[in-house]
């Protein structure tokens, strides 16, 4: 049987056939949702976990409980205090928006011109870029980390940006996005005498505002996470991200858990409150750059 | 209206490149090159640049320590890797990390997000619950699991010791040490699947489902016969996309283990940074690096292959 066949014979038999579907499927949904409750908040534990130890007194997190029998914030102020935690905020802000603005405006651009523009061996470049998603970054840590050496930028916001900004991914998101505009608002532009600037800054940018907010987030997130670069170039501590920084720091707490617990709590909250404000935008963002990535 | 601009317009596309072929390439030149001018310059500046000179290196003795290339060696440093047994041992446990990784990722993340797409409540929840912890960065979730996996007062020990299981020393035991990294990164990175599967299954046309319904087709028939077909591209995709990403493992071993205990937990990558970075072997370093970026792209090319042959079947 077709679907077609199916979906016409359903207006024949719905009401008795309907009823007792629904029964069965009403059960199966119960059983699904309490399924997967059960398991999402197994998913939350480690965070709760991390969030009800760093209330604790650090005398109280010897013992494996739930309940704080003096819930105090002073783990918290003990980290703010005495560590460089907001400094390496500060860098981690200033790296993630320098790369993010770096990848939104160097990758629009040239898939404006792959988009739009006719040249010679637009297609050799196009492909060329192409191949490029296929290299892992990891891979060039070596010779880039030299690269930065002989060109002077290590322990540099440079030094981190750079590499980050020529993303393949993004033009190709751009361009597959662009493809899909249609030229009619841009040939009307450009009888008005609007020149290919004008037109990328006033017409494309904006209608491009989905894929815009994408490629940033995408951007943002990965810059910000990253942890092996950041940790090769950034060997001062003035300027080290919040990964980098966590992670030398990590143990230097010892058993004082509540302190290890609020400075990972604190790592976490700029990003996590980000993701409260824009969790629809982000994850489908980060969904859409990945299905075409 | 709207058909006739659309036939001026490829009139208008189609027309020259006939006649004045190479004039028109010329034409957007300069824009064109002057918009592509940032991207390309940072791209061979910083990607294709060191990709080259990675390659270069490889067949240098090139120290960290002293400028320049340093003397020739062929394929020596290939020929070491090749043989040594640290190299060896840092890919089987990579790929063990894989191994171990891949198949609940796909899974659980395919599970979560079929139930999450029947629920009619509380997505946000789920999604939360699910996603989040996949933006926490790398040193978060370490400082988090690393506290979790502590012998005597860890977390996972008293909830296992209260069903009566006697824990291992999780971080501590080599046999366990790669199997608790790869929980810990279960738990880190299933979202990124989900949403992955999720957006997939929002492509599902509803009506595939009632009409199956009202022919009587239970809900696990449902399943089986309509979601997993159907998200068997989403499946392809989410399968290499999470191969790859274990593959790249770095972080959690550097943090949690720092490749013990014993190097039982070395990946391929910290080999790179322990030969390249703290024993300034450079030469030798890229020479692992583009041994391990012939795996990926074996693994890529592997993919394509699967893509394609699914695009002739569709």
């Amino acid at each position: 049987m077709t679907l077609t066949e199916a979906a016409e014979s359903t207006t024949r038999r719905q009401p008795v056939e309907a009823a007792r579907v629904d029964k069965r499927g009403r059960l199966f949904n119960w059983i699904c949702a309490i399924v997967l409750i059960l398991f999402a908040l197994i998913w939350l534990v480690p965070v709760l976990w991390a969030l009800d130890t760093a209330l604790k007194p650090n005398e109280e997190t010897t013992r494996t409980t739930w309940l704080i029998e003096n819930p105090t914030f002073d783990a918290f102020g003990r980290v703010l205090r005495d560590t460089d935690i907001l400094r390496w905020f500060g860098s981690s802000v200033v790296i993630a928006c320098l790369t993010t603005i770096g990848v939104v405006l160097t990758g629009s651009m040239a898939a404006y011109a792959l988009s739009r523009m006719r040249f010679r061996y637009r297609n050799v470049l196009f492909w060329g870029i192409l191949a490029g998603i296929m290299i892992p970054g990891q891979v060039l840590i070596v010779p880039q980390f030299r690269e930065m050496d002989t060109f002077g930028l290590l322990n540099t916001f440079w030094a981190v940006s750079l590499v980050q900004i020529p993303t393949a991914v993004a033009v190709f998101i751009f361009k597959q996005f662009f493809d899909g505009l249609p030229r009619e608002l841009e040939e009307v532009a450009r009888m008005d005498g609007a020149g290919y600037l004008r037109i990328y800054a006033r017409i494309i940018m904006p209608l491009a505002r989905p894929a815009v907010a994408a490629v940033a987030i995408f951007a943002f997130v990965s810059s910000w996470n990253d942890l092996l670069w950041p940790l090769l170039v950034l060997s001062n501590p003035d300027i080290m991200t919040i990964p980098v920084g966590l992670a030398t720091v990590q143990g230097a707490f010892g058993i004082r858990y509540a302190d290890t617990m609020a400075s990972a709590i604190l790592g976490a909250v700029p990003l996590v409150a980000v993701f409260l404000l824009f969790q629809r935008n982000i994850v489908e963002g980060i969904a859409g750059t990945g299905l075409k990535g | 209206m709207s058909s006739t601009t659309e036939t001026s317009v490829r009139q208008k596309d189609e027309a020259p490149a006939h006649r004045t072929k190479p004039q028109r390439s010329e034409r957007h030149g300069r824009p064109a090159a002057a918009f592509l001018a940032p991207f390309v310059i940072l791209y061979l500046l910083f990607i294709i640049g060191p990709a080259l000179y990675g390659l270069v290196m490889s067949f240098f003795n090139t120290s960290l320590v002293r400028p320049g290339l340093g003397s020739f060696a062929g394929f020596g440093n290939y020929a070491e890797a090749l043989q040594s047994p640290d190299f060896w041992s840092s890919l089987w446990h990579t790929l063990w990390f894989t191994i171990l990784t891949t198949p609940p990722l796909i899974l659980l993340a395919f599970v979560f997000a079929l139930l999450a797409d029947r629920a009619r409540y509380g997505r946000w929840f789920y999604r939360l619950a699910f996603f989040m912890p996949f933006i926490l960065p790398s040193a978060v979730v370490a400082l988090i699991w690393v506290f979790i996996y502590t012998p005597e007062l860890g977390l996972l020990q008293a909830a296992l010791a209260k069903i009566g299981i006697t824990s291992p020393v999780w971080l501590g035991d080599p046999s366990w040490a790669m199997p608790s990294l790869a929980i810990t990164t279960i738990w880190w990175t299933l979202g990124f699947n989900f949403v992955l599967y999720l957006a997939g299954l929002q492509e599902i046309p509803r009506e595939l489902y009632e009409a199956s319904a009202i022919d009587g087709a239970s809900p696990w028939q449902q399943i089986w016969r309509i979601t997993v077909p159907l998200l068997g591209r989403t499946t392809t995709l989410v399968a290499v996309l999470q191969v790859i990403a274990s593959l790249k493992v770095f972080d959690q071993m550097y943090l949690m283990t720092q490749g013990g205990p014993n190097f039982a937990t070395r990946s391929i990558l910290q080999y790179v940074y322990d030969e390249g970075f703290t024993n300034f072997r450079t030469g030798y370093a890229a020479a692992i690096s583009m041994l391990f970026f012939l795996i990926v792209l074996a693994v890529s090319a592997v993919w394509f292959g699967i893509v394609r042959r699914q695009e002739k079947g569709a």
